[in-house]
């Protein structure tokens, strides 16, 4: 039992060479190299899934802050647009209340012309009729006191009714 | 779910109560001569190599694959014959015959010019030779078949065989060959640890088979382990750099001790390679031999009455399927045991100085 074989050692010598030697080439060799280059990818896969993830939250932060800009963008156009509006409306309304002012004025001033056109009117109406009324009466030589007190009081009546 | 379970048992048990019954069956023809069963006789006949094999016996006829013998001598030169030529070990043929005591017991032998009986040159396919060629077959088969499945789908998961022996060899390169000899250096030696382990652990498993093409005890072997160690021993030797040559004849230890130290080290060298191929030999053939012990009860009590034989048979089948579990493991502890010390001396001889 504890003899070794001749046969035997010559036998598992030999096959057990030839096998490692196909095996090694046909078998060990692509099984390894396969292993090897699957964990070397799925080490990249990983890798590329963590740096697609840091991406992934770089792109999140600066979408966020886009945003946040954008929104701040949009309040300040909103307020300059509400200050604008302000301001076109207030000065609408000074360059209204000028224009009005303007015209009152201009109103009034003639008002005052055609009023003092008309004072002076009369005051020259006035004067033809005192004077036409005085030459009236030059021309009329009255008869009687009686007669004349009618004509003035006509006259006078005459003087209301214009 | 506890039902499956228990139905599972039932029908593993039964499966390896029908296997080791055929197997104490097939056996039953070793030990029986004139003088009653011998169990010394019938467990070393079974464990021993043999010139055909030996499937079963049929009332008193033999059943078996007889292999071709090849023999060369000077005086009788070159002879390829059949071994059914001997009829079983009971003729002679072209002067040869198979000595049936002595120290050559077993063995084909020849009466040479002086009368003595010696033996010629023996490389017959014998029995074992046949078992590791079948084992050698299946490994090429089933590793070429998985290199094509790695081929053929590149980078994707395995499936089937390629997912069962992925586990193993990641193990062997991982836990085996990274971890003893190195990130740097490992890759040079994988296929001979891998082709290693798994010839080991082939073998093992189809000796604990016990019908054809297992049953040989091919792993406990002496012949087959001295070549597996024989080849560590070689890889070692030729691998080993400065520093490992430096330490066994030059060890790092005060000047005293040398004359101890250098002889225990070059002596080491010897050890290692020897003491794994007498583990895995014993280990091995001590596995079959206790199997062979709990069949041999059942001839044993078998011959007192055939109802105690009957009786002894069913607490030997409880016996041998516990221990065809237990060889299971020990079937691939063994593989891993070699493969993994090989590795760690193949790690020692190409280990860098570190101080």
């Amino acid at each position: 039992m504890i003899n070794p074989d001749f046969g035997l050692l010559f036998w598992t010598l030999v096959s057990f060479s030839i096998v490692v030697f196909i095996l090694g080439k046909f078998a060990w060799k692509p099984i390894m190299k396969s292993l090897k280059d699957r964990e070397y990818e799925i080490e990249n896969a990983i890798q590329s899934a963590k740096q697609a993830k840091v991406e992934m939250e770089q792109l999140q932060a600066s979408n966020e802050k886009i945003l946040l800009e954008a929104k701040s963008e949009r309040e300040q156009l909103m307020k300059e647009a509400r200050e604008v509006k302000e301001t076109i409306i207030k000065d609408a309304k000074s360059q209204a209340a000028v224009e009005a002012d303007k015209m009152m004025k201009a109103a009034k001033e003639s008002i005052e012309t055609e009023k003092a056109a008309a004072i002076s009117d009369i005051k020259k109406q006035v004067t033809e009729l005192s004077i036409l009324i005085a030459e009236k009466i030059l021309v009329k030589e009255l008869g009687n006191q009686e007669d004349q007190k009618k004509y003035i009081d006509s006259l006078l009546k005459d003087i209301n009714a214009n | 779910m506890i039902a499956t379970a228990i139905k599972a048992v039932k029908q593993t048990f039964l499966i390896v109560s029908l296997i080791l019954l055929s197997w104490s069956q097939s056996m039953a023809a070793g030990g029986h001569s004139d003088e009653g069963f011998q169990p010394g006789a019938f467990i070393m006949d079974h464990i021993a190599d043999s010139y055909e094999w030996h499937i079963t016996t049929i009332g008193e006829k033999h059943v078996s694959i007889p292999l071709p013998v090849i023999l060369y001598s000077e005086e009788k030169g070159f002879d390829v014959f059949l071994s059914s030529k001997f009829h079983h070990g009971h003729d002679a043929y072209k002067g040869y015959e198979i000595a049936h005591e002595g120290d050559l017991k077993g063995k084909i032998v020849y009466q040479n010019d002086g009368g003595e009986w010696v033996r010629p040159w023996d490389i017959s396919i014998t029995k074992n030779v046949t078992a590791l060629l079948i084992s050698m077959l299946i490994l090429l088969w089933v590793f070429i078949s998985v290199a094509n499945a790695y081929k053929r789908r590149p980078g994707q998961a395995p499936t089937g065989l390629q997912n069962m022996l992925e586990p193993l060899i990641l193990f062997i390169r991982d836990d085996v060959a990274k971890s003893s000899i190195g990130e740097k250096k490992y890759e040079r030696f994988m296929p001979y640890l891998l082709t290693i382990f798994f010839v080991i652990f082939l073998n093992n498993l189809m000796g604990l088979i016990p019908f054809f093409p297992g049953g040989a005890n091919v792993t406990g072997n002496i012949a087959v382990t001295l070549i597996f160690a024989l080849i560590t021993f070689v890889i070692t030797s030729l691998n080993g750099n400065r520093n490992y040559w430096g330490h066994i004849f030059w060890p790092p230890v005060p000047h005293a001790l040398k004359p101890l130290m250098i002889p225990i080290e070059i002596i080491g060298v010897f050890i290692k390679p020897f003491v794994l191929m007498v583990r895995l030999f014993a280990n091995i053939t001590a596995g079959h031999i206790i199997m062979l012990g709990f069949f041999s009860l059942i001839f044993i009590f078998g011959a007192m009455s055939p109802a105690a034989g009957y009786g002894v048979s069913v607490v030997t089948i409880l016996f041998t399927v516990f221990m065809s579990f237990l060889e299971l493991l020990v079937a691939f502890i063994q593989a891993y045991v070699f493969t993994f010390l090989s590795a760690l001396y193949i790690g020692m001889a190409v280990e860098e100085a570190h101080h």
